[in-house]
């Protein structure tokens, strides 16, 4: 599904400051990767070159999700090929309607795949079901994107945007951050009923917890640009006891 | 620095030379006492020139010039005119001239309705108080000698006097057929007491025009007033709006404002009745050789009134946008509440954006707030758009009209203001 290679970047504006320095990541289809590492190690980076922000310069290596080239594309063709960042931080977008935006994503990716657009009542019907289990209220939809949404609120908007784009390879920058208990359970219970043979995920996080309610095939740690070590689910739990101390030590030896 | 003296001087030898040998415009005694004291008005005024500090970025020359210089129509490419959707009393102007084949008859319940040409030769003694007042009115503390020349040499017009609560909207046409014509139009309306009604002005207008619009809410009526200047790139014009707002009415007045060589709004609002409030709002989008300016000025002269002032433009290649506002307390106003925000979106590093904004209080308890932004489309919403995979044009599209909604927001019927966002939606897309 996706396979990055040797990827290294760096900032446009300041080629001094290197973040990726030869990642290597291979996602087989139907696969679900936890990445774990120190802030600062280069994850949101990763996600942002792999989705297409400006601002990075890609130097060395390659990234394809399934056989395509994604560096060349633009984030609009990026996202319609089936790659999908819940971010870190979802962006407030005021006077634009959650609903409004939704639905031209949704149509402008069908469009893109020379598919049919979906009718305002085929989408309403679409998105209020999967809005209900993920318990955000038609009130959310309605208002602007993301603005006057508690940090909880943005997270579950973000799984609702996956749902209703069924991208192909989901990346979840930190989608557990700043969620209780019960919505940690809600947004992870969204993301196993999108979980297929076809479908790859690549969780970040920092805490094993989630990792509880999203079981992973292979958990990856990152550190200063790079993957250091992969393992199991076991690596998670080595991480949560021990911190990251061991593993880099580990790594520079 | 020319001296103030010799600046005057120059102004007046200006207008003195535009109004050789014209004369005025035939009609009964009470207009042509009218126009008469409205054409003394600017050859003491002179006229305006890039000098004075209200036209400091807005080079009047071609609104003050003897002759028109000749601009192209506008192909609209079969997009239908703005509120083309709404059951409307359609009263159609064609390069400033009233069609009164196209237009509907002016018989709606709760309306009185009389052309400016028709009523010089009568008696309506309603219009006839009421005819270049406001205008004289307003021309203090800021000198507006283009709105007296209309005064003075206008022959169109209609005069509307709302008595009711008419269940459809007025609607001002102006077509444009000519590559030279040269408008002047005057209307004049009166809400009385407790009336309420909206007038719907849209269209080009003509390759120069000149318009002013008296109007007189008396005391709890209220008067919608959304306006659509645009499509044609090639013209020129000036339109001045005066209100006066009586105790407890309510004025809402909106404009759009897409394309045009040089457009220049003048509102002036005096509220002059206590708990009155008036809401000024503009959203303009301007493409190339685009200049732009609204001039308001709002004076609360009773107190617990309120104003807004809501302005938003979008700006790109060599578009120039204007904003000079100016809210002026007196010192009876207590409890004003004023408030007043500018913000331009420059899709581009050639547009401009030049504000004024101007707070004058001299009562002290007021809340008043002003601002003004210039920002370019963000980034991260942008992306944001874009990783969802909405297009780039698309995606800076939706941002444009986000920016916008605020001042659109303004129109208190939505149905109205659906219809400009549409057709602003339209206006983007056609141009990506
Ligand atoms: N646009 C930018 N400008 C300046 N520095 C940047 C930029 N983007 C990333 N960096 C730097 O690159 C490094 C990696 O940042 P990144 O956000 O990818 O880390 P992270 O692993 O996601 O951290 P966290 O766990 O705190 O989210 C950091 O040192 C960060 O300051
Ligand atoms: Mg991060």
């Amino acid at each position: 599904m996706l396979k990055i290679e040797n990827l290294h970047a760096e900032l446009e504006e300041d080629s001094e400051v290197k973040i990726l320095k030869g990642l290597s990541l291979t996602i087989k289809p139907g696969e679900v990767h936890a990445i774990m590492g120190p802030n600062g190690s280069g994850k949101s980076t990763l996600s942002y070159v792999l989705s297409g922000r400006d601002g990075y310069a890609v130097t060395e290596g390659s990234a394809t999700l399934e056989g395509v080239d994604l560096l060349e594309m633009e984030p609009e063709e990026r996202a319609a090929a089936g790659l999908f960042l819940a971010f870190q931080y979802p962006v407030e977008i005021p006077g634009v309607g959650n609903m409004t935006f939704l639905r031209t994503a949704v149509n402008a990716q069908r469009k893109a795949r020379g598919e049919e657009e979906l009718s305002a009542g085929e989408f309403l019907k679409v998105i209020r079901a999967k809005a209900k289990e993920l318990q955000i209220d038609a009130d959310m939809l309605k208002r602007p994107v993301n603005v006057g949404f508690s940090g909880g609120e943005k997270k579950r908007n973000e799984i609702l945007q996956m749902a209703m784009l069924e991208p192909k390879m989901c990346i979840l920058d930190e989608t557990d951050s700043g969620l209780d208990v019960d919505a940690m359970k809600l947004v992870s219970d969204g993301v196993n009923a999108l979980r297929d043979a076809g479908r790859s995920f690549l969780v970040i996080t920092h805490y094993q917890r989630l990792l509880n309610h999203i079981k992973p095939d292979v958990v990856h740690i990152m550190s200063e640009g790079r993957i250091i070590k992969t393992g199991g689910p076991e690596l998670a739990l080595e991480v949560e006891e021990n911190g990251y101390a061991d593993l880099m030590a580990e790594a520079q030896a | 620095m020319m001296p103030r003296a010799k600046l005057k001087a120059q102004k007046v030898e200006a207008a003195n030379a535009l109004l050789e040998g014209r004369a005025l415009p035939q009609g009964g005694a009470w207009i042509t006492r009218a126009r008469s004291a409205a054409e003394k008005r600017v050859r003491e005024l002179g006229l305006p020139t890039k000098r004075d500090e209200y036209w400091r970025y807005t080079d009047p020359r071609r609104l003050t010039a003897a002759d028109v210089e000749p601009g192209a129509l506008h192909d609209t490419q079969g997009e239908p005119p703005a509120f083309d959707a709404f059951d409307r009393v359609k009263l159609v102007f064609v390069d400033g001239v009233f069609d009164a084949d196209a237009s509907d008859p002016m018989a709606l319940e709760g309306v009185e309705i009389c052309q400016l040409s028709q009523a010089a030769m009568t008696d309506l003694h309603w219009a006839r108080d009421l005819y270049g007042s406001l205008e004289a009115r307003g021309q203090s503390p800021v000198e507006r000698p283009l709105a007296s020349l209309n005064t003075a040499y206008a022959t169109q017009g209609v005069l509307i006097r709302i008595t009711g609560k008419p269940e459809k909207p007025i609607s001002l046409i102006y077509h444009r057929e000519s590559e030279t014509s040269d408008a002047m139009v005057h209307h004049v309306i009166r809400v009385e007491s407790g009336a309420e009604a909206t007038i719907l002005e849209n269209g080009p207008f003509a390759t120069r025009f000149n318009q002013v619009m008296e109007v007189d809410i008396a005391d709890g009526g209220t008067l919608h007033h959304i306006r659509a200047q645009g499509r044609d790139h090639e013209r020129v014009g000036c339109a001045h709006f005066f209100a006066r707002l009586g105790a407890g009415s309510h004025l809402k007045s909106f404009t759009l404002t897409a394309n045009g060589a040089l457009i220049r709004n003048d509102s002036v609002i005096w509220l002059d009745g206590a708990a009155g409030s008036a809401h000024v709002a503009g959203a303009t989008v301007g493409d190339g050789a685009f200049h732009h300016d609204d001039t308001v000025f709002i004076t609360h002269g009773a107190p617990r009134c309120e104003s807004r002032q809501v302005f938003k433009k979008v700006l790109r290649r060599s578009a120039v946008g204007v904003f000079q506002g100016k809210i002026l307390v007196n010192q009876v106003a207590q409890l004003t509440d004023g408030y007043q925000i500018s913000q331009s979106l420059l899709l581009d590093e050639d547009a401009q954006f030049l504000a004024k904004p101007e707070l004058e209080i001299y009562a002290d308890d007021v809340k008043c707030s002003h601002g003004s932004t210039s920002g370019e489309i963000d980034s991260n919403q942008l992306f944001y758009l874009r990783a969802r995979g909405v297009p780039e044009d698309t995606a800076k599209t939706l941002l444009v009209l986000a920016f916008l909604a605020e001042a659109l927001d303004e129109i208190a019927e939505p149905a109205y203001a659906e219809d400009l966002r549409a057709r602003l939606e339209a206006w983007f897309e056609r141009r990506g």
